[in-house]
């Protein structure tokens, strides 16, 4: 995992050491560096923002005679990184919702994303993640539009031991969220997962209606699910999902079919939201936390 | 259209050679820069990209310009080639043997869309009068096979499945033997990827058993990078016989999709552009460079209102093309097109409009759609013939009866005459002269 993008940062580091250390020399070097991240799937604009960003950075830094370039390059890269994956709030899901459980209210998060990113799966494996650790879930099926997704939930929800709420297909699904929440509230229950139906970031009308949904339902977190797969378009899909329902946190999915990591740093560098967790497998376990620090040091290791 | 995006911005690339006062290095080189920026950001491989801009670059400045040609004709017509040949030279329709049993197998990664490919190719020959089937050999996501039961019964195609057995092998078996008397079968398998070796080994075990006349790859329009490795793996488990892609409606770009191309081999046969089961297009790569450099798809467009089984649809698509255009062929336009789909999918296939119309003209017609048909009924039959004669009067009338405001209906007479110029325009467009004899992609 992510072992591609390791050694196209390696060239860099080891290429700039060879250079001086000026704009006009750094330029084909950042160019070829451009490419790689590219070839990583890091979307296009944010390669170039990327390259721009150390190209500021090293211009004109004077290297002492004893001093170690490769050191100063990758000091600086590191910083460059670090700064596309800081974001500006980070979530501590457990402690959230040991909070809620505190004030007797249920926690809720609504999931989005396109279609065939795997939110579905995804919201089985944070049931069981959330049950694992103590705590009640019952899930909500507003996906009343996709042939098949409340079967395929109720299907989750059956073999995780616990309860869905759903409706018919072509419901209200801002109905059935409410009323996964009014059962939650009645029994006590301490998180509602609600899934809603894949819908491509262009439609507006579809957009508009996960809007209503999230201004119903209130939730305590809005999380994305971008397949990591995604090339350019995570960056559409961000911004679209993000600037109409104003997203809390993203999921990346699909981790485990040797992706190259670039995906992560579009969609943070886009959204300034966490990466909550990376699937990485069909099981339910197969969910990992994700630290960007330790993305960072992993790559430039 | 997704693809169009890609499209659109070499086609501004392309324009930019048209504007410039002579075309020399320098240009050549900056429309090279910018066509790899455009393919790249189009998730096209990036290899392919760097072959691909040389080659352009290669053969503008080295290659002899035939006589009568001018510089800037040749430049255009390299990078016309160049593309062709890369997105295939020759459309590659389905094969589908009469009198046989053909068996297509759809493999592909997990979320690509296969099963909704399933229902929408199924529809597709159901549509040719061929007697369709299909087999679902998912045995694995939970819901795979209610979600094809309810796909397949709202387009009345029979379905053979068991959710409660494990072995793929022999679901599909079970329904080949079955469905022995039909024209098209079409398997529907698990997502998988290419680290999943077991059901990698599961897909061969799946192919070597049932035969599939065609393994058809479906990869979703949104891939970025891993498109060619994927492909790849997929390709050297099975041989992959054509390409389906998804999610075109959205602001993918799909040029993962033609990565795989290159990686397999195969060519891209379908494209799916919607959520509905009728969103499904054959690919043609002539037409669709057409399309690429802002030139429209007239034939598309003329089929889709053929399939449309509207009652004379034919005269009415062209209504929209010729110049005599009033309030009553809008509004019968907009009757027409209800089965169509969207009115901005339409329109952009029209040759010249694809990039000229602003988005958010393109949207607002579609919001105001619905309005707009009110508005006309409420019109007298002179009125829609001749729409100079509106003055405050009938305005308000208008307004009154159809329950709009006066404003709504002077936005409506408003949006009516710049249609009507557009049209005009793009009538006009046809003789641009850079579209004129000789090249490769003069409109007919």
């Amino acid at each position: 995992m992510f072992e591609k993008l390791k050694s196209g940062l390696k060239g860099l580091v080891n290429k700039v050491t060879t250079t001086e250390l000026k704009a006009e020399n750094l330029r084909p070097i950042l160019s070829e560096f451009k490419l790689s991240l590219v070839e990583n799937d890091v979307a296009f604009p944010v390669a170039e923002r990327i390259c721009d960003e150390i190209e500021k950075r090293l211009d004109g830094v004077q290297v002492k005679r004893l001093e170690d370039r490769k050191k100063i390059v990758e000091e600086n890269l590191r910083e460059v990184l670090l700064e596309v994956m800081q974001t500006n709030n980070n979530i501590d899901l457990l402690k959230a919702v040991e909070e809620k459980r505190k004030k007797g209210e249920p926690f809720v998060i609504v999931f989005v994303g396109i279609n065939g990113t795997g939110k579905t799966t995804t919201i089985a494996k944070v049931a069981r993640f959330l049950n694992n650790k103590g705590y009640s879930v019952v899930l909500a099926c507003s996906d009343t539009y996709r042939a098949g997704s409340i079967e395929q939930l109720e299907e989750h929800a059956k073999r995780l031991g616990i309860r869905m709420i759903k409706h018919k297909y072509g419901a209200d699904p801002a109905a059935v969220a409410y009323d996964a929440i009014s059962h939650a509230k009645a029994h006590g229950i301490n998180v509602v997962l609600i899934d809603t139906a894949g819908r491509i970031q262009t439609n507006r009308n579809l957009m508009n209606e996960l809007a209503k949904i999230k201004r119903i339902v209130n939730p305590d977190l809005t999380i994305l699910t971008v397949d990591s797969l995604t090339g350019n378009d995570a960056v559409m899909q961000a911004e679209e999902f993000h600037k109409n329902v104003s997203i809390d946190a993203t999921i990346l999915t699909k981790v485990d079919a040797d992706v190259k990591g670039g995906s992560a740093i579009s969609v943070t560098y886009v959204t300034k939201k966490p990466i909550l967790f990376i699937g990485t497998g069909q099981a339910y376990e197969d969910l990992e936390e994700f630290n960007p620090e330790k993305f960072v040091n992993v790559i430039l290791k | 259209m997704a693809l169009e995006r890609l499209g659109s911005s070499l086609y501004e690339a392309i324009k930019k050679i048209f504007r410039a006062s002579i075309v020399d290095e320098a240009a050549v080189k900056e429309l090279v820069r910018d066509i790899q920026r455009a393919l790249l950001q189009a998730d096209v491989n990036v290899q392919l990209v760097l072959n691909i801009s040389k080659k352009i670059e290669d053969r503008a400045l080295k290659e002899k310009i035939p006589p009568g040609i001018s510089r800037r004709e040749h430049v255009i017509k390299v990078v016309y080639e160049e593309l062709t040949r890369f997105l295939g030279e020759k459309p590659a329709p389905i094969k589908i043997e009469p009198g046989k049993r053909n068996i297509i197998m759809l493999v592909g990664i997990q979320g690509s869309g296969k099963t909704t490919a399933a229902a929408k190719l199924a529809r597709y020959f159901q549509k040719r009068g061929l007697k369709t089937a299909i087999v679902c050999a998912d045995t694995y996501r939970p819901g795979a096979y209610a979600q094809l039961q309810q796909l397949a019964d709202r387009i009345n195609v029979p379905l053979y499945g068991n959710p409660k057995e494990k072995n793929p092998v022999k679901i599909a078996l079970e329904g080949l033997k079955l469905f022995k008397d039909k024209d098209i079968i079409i398997v529907d398998t698990a997502g998988r990827h290419k680290e999943e070796k077991e059901l990698i080994k599961e897909m061969k075990m799946l192919e070597k058993n049932i035969k599939p006349d065609e393994i058809m790859l479906v990869i979703d329009g949104t891939i970025g990078q891993q498109a060619m490795v994927q492909a790849k793996a997929f390709n050297e488990a099975t041989p992959i016989g054509s390409i389906l892609v998804t999610k075109l409606d959205g602001s993918a770009r799909g040029g993962g999709a033609l990565s795989a191309v290159a990686a397999t081999g195969a060519p891209i046969k379908f494209i799916g552009t919607g959520e509905k089961i009728g969103d499904i297009e054959p690919f043609v790569p002539s037409r669709f460079v057409g399309r690429l450099l802002g030139m429209g798809d007239l034939e598309t467009l003329l089929e889709k209102v053929r399939e449309a089984e509207v009652k004379v649809p034919e005269k009415k698509a062209k209504a929209i093309l010729s110049g005599k255009f009033t309030l009553t062929d809008m509004y019968e336009q907009f009757e027409a097109m209800k089965g169509m789909g969207p009115f901005r999918k339409l329109l952009k296939m029209i040759p010249g409009m694809s990039y000229n119309i602003p988005e958010d003209m393109l949207s607002m017609a579609e919001d105001r759609l619905e309005k707009w048909r009110v508005m006309i009924q409420s019109m007298t039959p002179e009125e829609k013939e001749n729409p100079k004669i509106f003055n405050a009067s009938r305005i308000r009338r208008v307004a009154r009866g159809s329950g709009t405001s006066e404003k709504e209906v002077k936005e409506l007479l408003k949006q009516y005459s710049m249609m009507r110029r557009m049209i005009k325009m793009l009538r006009k467009k046809k003789k641009l002269p850079f579209f004129g004899k000789g090249m490769p992609f003069e409109f007919k």
